[in-house]
């Protein structure tokens, strides 16, 4: 059975852990870098990008996450965990582990009385539009030419993009009971 | 495009899970506090060790000082408005601050009602010392809960207090049949459908922190393993001899609260702690957290 990994050092994780315990995947909290060895994938949640930036850097876990990745773990960021998978960022903190062909702004589409829900298209997922939830929710400011984007509205924000085995989402599929993006992750857990 | 939802004020809290929320009266403060790791400031004219010991009337803070920290730090800003007090709620909603925390620090408003908070776009929490005390401010729209503890004391029994008390009438409830309920919902004056889905859900159906008396990283890490998602860290910070490492101190025992070897480490060569009061060199006027009901 295939083991994944939600860091957990502050933000969203539990909301992840229920979604994945309903799909029957084998977890594991990830604080410190011996609870990384034997993973099979990696979440990022939502949170506070600073806060977890810190707190993966003080415990060591940079490193490791980055080099695991590198070396073919699917990984998956949502809200705050697209921030710190980012190339780039628009603003000089924190400084994001660099695995992604992006470049993300942080809070781009204002503060929480701005936080909104919205049907979105996501083309690779049948049943139909996501109901997604965006809490002071990064932009895509532009991506890479091997970046895929997997979700965008009609006046072409991206709201999801794919680069071979790395997932991230500007909004918090863990925030509701729709399954279908937790499941689409563990296929590229299953299929790497 | 759908603005103020619950999904969406309930979800921001979800995020501000596992972190340390911490009280700050200016932009380098909020700055210090952004960079020990907090997950969010509460922008305040005083903080509550200092309320206490002005004494008169605690009331919203200046908007021109709220705007100066919401501009200074990345990370969400919440303030704080008198109990009752919708008008301040308003004046903190077009300020554009990212939550409101209507709180029993601040001299309330209006003894008998709470706002309705369920009109507001921005989201608000609340201060209970019960499960009935938290259901009652969810019906009204809360959208996050802290347990009140003794704000501006630096002594964490209220607040152990207070987080116990949610945490057992909640384990109460799980075992509760449906036939019970209606009583139970009686006695704690709380909705019966907010107690039905605490006994589904066997937690409260927004996230909880703990509140008042914080003064330490052991603090901290108590009130996580008592149960609480989170902690508001009032004058702890500030109030102590070293606020850069106690700040982050604390925060690094939320996270890690479950590991005392952490918290050892952390909690080593930090300096005095605020000075604690005792509760019972405290007169009934000065108790905050019967404020409010």
């Amino acid at each position: 059975m295939k083991k994944i990994g939600i860091l957990a050092v502050q933000g969203d994780f539990a909301e992840h852990i229920q979604s994945l315990n309903k799909l029957k995947v084998e977890i594991e909290e990830v604080r410190l870098p011996e609870h990384l060895n034997d993973l099979d994938g990696l979440i990022i949640p939502g949170g506070e990008s600073t806060s977890q930036s810190r707190l993966m850097d003080i415990y060591g876990l940079n490193t490791p996450v980055i080099e695991n990745v590198r070396n073919g773990m699917p990984v998956w960021g949502t809200c705050a965990g697209m921030i710190l998978l980012a190339g780039k960022l628009v603003e000089p903190h924190p400084v994001p582990l660099g695995l992604m062909d992006t470049e993300i702004q942080r809070n781009a589409y204002g503060r929480q009385v701005d936080s909104f829900e919205a049907d979105v298209s996501v083309p690779c997922l049948s049943g139909g539009n996501f109901r997604a939830i965006f809490i002071r929710a990064p932009k895509v400011v532009s991506v890479g030419s091997g970046v895929e984007a997997l979700s965008w509205s009609s006046d072409g924000d991206i709201f999801a993009v794919r680069q071979g085995h790395m997932l991230a989402t500007s909004f918090h599929p863990e925030l509701t009971n729709d399954l279908r993006f937790h499941e689409y992750f563990v296929d590229m857990v299953n299929s790497s | 495009m759908d603005k103020g939802t619950w999904q969406v004020k309930a979800g921001h809290a979800q995020m501000l899970k596992g972190g340390v929320i911490m009280d700050v009266v200016n932009a380098e403060q909020a700055r210090i506090a952004e960079a020990a790791g907090a997950c969010a400031v509460m922008a305040l004219e005083r903080v509550p060790a200092d309320i206490r010991a002005a004494g008169g009337v605690a009331r919203m803070a200046d908007p021109e000082r709220i705007v100066s920290i919401m501009e200074a730090v990345t990370i969400p800003v919440m303030a704080k408005c008198r109990i009752g007090h919708f008008v301040e709620a308003q004046v903190l909603e077009a300020l554009r601050a990212d939550y409101i925390d209507e709180s029993e620090v601040l001299t309330p408003a209006d003894e008998q009602n709470h706002i309705w908070k369920h009109g507001f776009t921005i989201p608000f929490v609340c201060g209970a010392r019960d499960l009935g005390e938290a259901l009652r401010r969810i019906a009204e729209g809360a959208a996050m809960i802290r347990t009140k503890g003794e704000a501006g004391t630096g002594n964490v029994v209220e607040a152990v207090r207070h987080i116990r008390s949610v945490m057992s009438e909640i384990r109460k409830v799980k075992n509760m049949s449906d036939d019970e309920l209606q009583a139970e919902a009686k006695i704690l004056g709380a909705s019966l459908e907010l107690l039905k889905e605490v006994k589904e859900l066997g937690r409260l159906p927004v996230v909880n922190f703990a509140a008042g008396g914080v003064a330490t990283p052991s603090d901290a890490a108590l009130m996580m393993q008592l149960g609480s998602d989170g902690v508001f860290v009032g004058s702890g910070v500030f109030k102590s001899d070293d606020p850069e490492n106690i700040g982050k101190a604390i925060v690094e025992a939320v996270t890690h609260y479950n590991d005392p070897k952490i918290i050892a480490e952390v909690s080593k060569g930090l300096g005095e702690p605020m000075v604690g009061i005792e509760m019972s060199s405290l007169k009934e006027e000065q108790i905050l957290s019967t404020r409010g009901w």
